[in-house]
């Protein structure tokens, strides 16, 4: 059963799709009008990345850096030295990407208090191919001591995601899609950092049971997927994992309890990312079987975003199949 | 200090003993590591200790005021000046210098902006600090126009060699950031050797120029010249500044002079052409008692 909160009726045919960075545009806009405090810096993609919303209210608390994202990343530290909470945008693939030593050093071991906002993450970037597609950001991300990793389903919580970094004391990093995809949730669908949200709850009646953990905005197909199983009478729930770092362990844990095996859902490398954060956690205190949907070592390409995803193992079938799989 | 302060004799006098002083601690720190940088430390005590006991607004007994300039140092690798001047203005006890490098100590090999008060940042991987007093500068501008703060940002030469040193000079010279005073330690060494070897970066003061930032070059040593050219550099207006300090690698030890094989090691590990290793340290100190004995008979 779905969620309360989520959008009603939700299916392929019927759901409404919109970028995840578009909440973000709205997200740093509202967040700017709440705190003075908050700039913004953008590598030359401030249309692309939805931050000319805040650079056009806010003209003398925006800075365009040019295409220089080393810089981006040790300005933001110097400005938040100063007390400011700056969000620094490009795409994922060049920030955290390109300048990961940057954010290690000058943001995360200074703990600075830097957003850090990867745009165009994940190979549903599309027809710009592999160079523009970061599969690898979550896990580089995860690795840093300080730093806070999230990857929003949809508009809404990428909105929520925004304003809950800008109130976060500490280095963020969150990751944006290019493409439009399905609005699953609403306004008031709870969303607190380092919180996962059950999404869907399987029927209690069927005796084998899969407990689906799912991140960033393949949370459609992970809910369409589950529900294909449960009609096929494989008892299948939805925990959502917005925040990657840090875990929630104590739902992670509750939830791998409740069921027989784990799938993981990501855009994302299987390795490093959601896949890997749960499988650490899980193998040190609830062995029990994983099976990991997402990029298998692979690079991307050019193609349709939707395309892309289903030839990558992430579509709806896919889903269906790893939960049918790890319950063998 | 305000903007063109002029120095007496007798004050630059007692900053030429006070860098003396930071040269033998700087010396007795290394030594009891044993390991860690010497000739950059060396080099740049007379742009520290100036800096510190004459330019800048700073509290050591209140590290976080609000209204201090702030010290950015990006070629952390030197921090053995940073952390000997910094106890010797009075942020920590002298005697913690000797803790450099050793296990639980807060002067780690390369500075960890929250182990130590004074210090500004973190840093060690080259290239990164004058992005940051660009941030700082322009959160500055930002939150008050008329602000008399200054970031300084000071960088090594061979450090200019990194990309990310020249992102940053596009930025600083369109924002036209005239509180980011930017100081180089011209001392032409790196750890392979001459930088005009290993990677020529001559004309140096035109490629500045060309990035708009106001370039002045200075003997690194010479108090007073360096004095002036920071004045300089304060009333710049609508333009970053950069002055060129152009310094002796391990200034003030002279059988450890100029010579790059000093780069990264300490006393006791160094080339031994010039004096053994079991005597480096012993040497160098005695060097600088004896140089200390002619501060008052030479002109200011």
């Amino acid at each position: 059963m779905f969620a309360q909160h989520l959008q009603p009726n939700l299916s392929p045919e019927s759901v409404e799709k919109s970028p995840t960075r578009n909440g973000y545009g709205d997200g740093l806009l509202e967040a700017g009008k709440r705190d003075e405090h908050v700039v913004a810096i953008c590598c030359d993609l401030t249309g692309s990345t939805r931050t000319d919303k805040f650079a056009d209210e806010f003209p003398n608390r925006f800075v365009q850096g040019g295409v220089a994202e080393q810089n981006l990343a040790s300005v933001g530290s110097g400005m938040a030295a100063l007390g400011k909470v700056p969000f620094i945008a490009s795409y994922a693939m060049f920030s955290p990407g390109r300048n990961w030593e940057q954010i290690r050093t000058t943001i995360a071991y200074n703990d600075a208090n830097v957003k850090i906002v990867g745009a165009h993450a994940g190979v549903s970037v599309g027809p710009d191919g592999a160079t523009h597609q970061a599969i690898e950001d979550i896990a580089i991300m995860r690795a840093l001591p300080n730093m806070i990793v999230i990857a929003p389903a949809d508009e809404h919580e990428a909105r929520k995601a925004t304003l809950a970094a800008a109130k976060h004391v500490g280095p963020v990093y969150f990751r944006l899609g290019r493409s439009a995809t399905p609005v699953v949730t609403t306004p008031d669908s709870p969303f607190e950092i380092g919180k996962a949200v059950r999404m869907f709850s399987r029927d209690e009646s069927l005796e084998r049971k899969v407990g689906i953990v799912s991140t960033g905005s393949l949370l459609f197909n992970t809910l369409m997927a589950a529900e294909e199983l449960q009609k096929n009478g494989v008892g299948a729930s939805v925990l959502h994992i917005a925040t990657i770092k840090p875990l929630d362990e104590e739902q992670l844990l509750a939830f791998a309890q409740e069921h027989d095996a784990i799938v993981t859902v990501e855009e994302h490398q299987v390795t490093g990312g959601l896949g890997g954060a749960v499988a650490e956690f899980l193998s040190g205190v609830y062995p029990t079987k994983i099976s990991r949907v997402g990029v298998q070592d692979q690079f991307g390409q050019s193609g349709d975003p939707d395309e892309l995803v289903e030839h990558y193992g992430m579509g709806i079938d896919s889903i269906v199949a790893a939960g049918r799989r790890v319950l063998e | 200090m305000s903007i063109m302060q002029y120095l007496t004799s007798q004050e630059i006098k007692k900053l030429e003993f006070k860098a003396n002083e930071i040269r033998q601690s700087i010396i007795e720190m290394l030594t009891e590591a044993g390991s860690g940088h010497t000739a950059g430390p060396l080099g740049m005590a007379d742009v520290f200790t100036l800096l510190y006991f004459g330019i800048l607004k700073h509290d050591p007994k209140n590290p976080d005021w609000e209204e201090r300039d702030r010290l950015i140092l990006s070629n952390g690798h030197i921090c053995p000046v940073l952390y000997a001047t910094l106890a010797h203005a009075g942020y920590f006890p002298v005697e913690e210098l000797l803790t450099l490098r050793k296990f639980g100590s807060r002067l780690q090999g390369h500075p960890h902006r929250q182990s130590l008060p004074g210090l500004e940042t973190s840093s060690g991987p080259l290239g990164s600090g004058l992005s940051q007093a660009i941030g700082m500068a322009l959160a500055e501008r930002i939150s008050n126009p008329y602000s008399a703060k200054f970031m300084y940002c000071l960088t090594g030469d061979g450090e200019l060699q990194e990309g990310q040193i020249w992102e940053a000079a596009f930025l600083a010279g369109k924002e036209k950031l005239n509180n980011l005073i930017m100081i180089v330690d011209r001392n032409g060494i790196q750890i392979d050797g001459y930088t005009k070897d290993v990677m020529p970066m001559e004309p140096l003061a035109e490629k500045f120029e060309s990035f708009n930032f106001d370039v002045q070059e200075v003997d690194g040593h010479n108090i007073r010249a360096l004095n002036d050219a920071i004045g300089k550099a304060q009333a710049v207006y609508g333009q970053p500044s950069v002055i060129i300090a152009h310094t002796i690698a391990s200034k003030g030890v002279d059988v450890f002079e100029r010579d790059f094989r000093w780069h990264g090691n300490p006393p006791g590990k160094g080339p031994e052409d010039r004096v053994t290793k079991d005597k480096q340290a012993e040497v160098a100190l005695e060097k600088l008692r004896t140089l200390a004995g002619t501060i008052n008979t030479h002109d200011a």
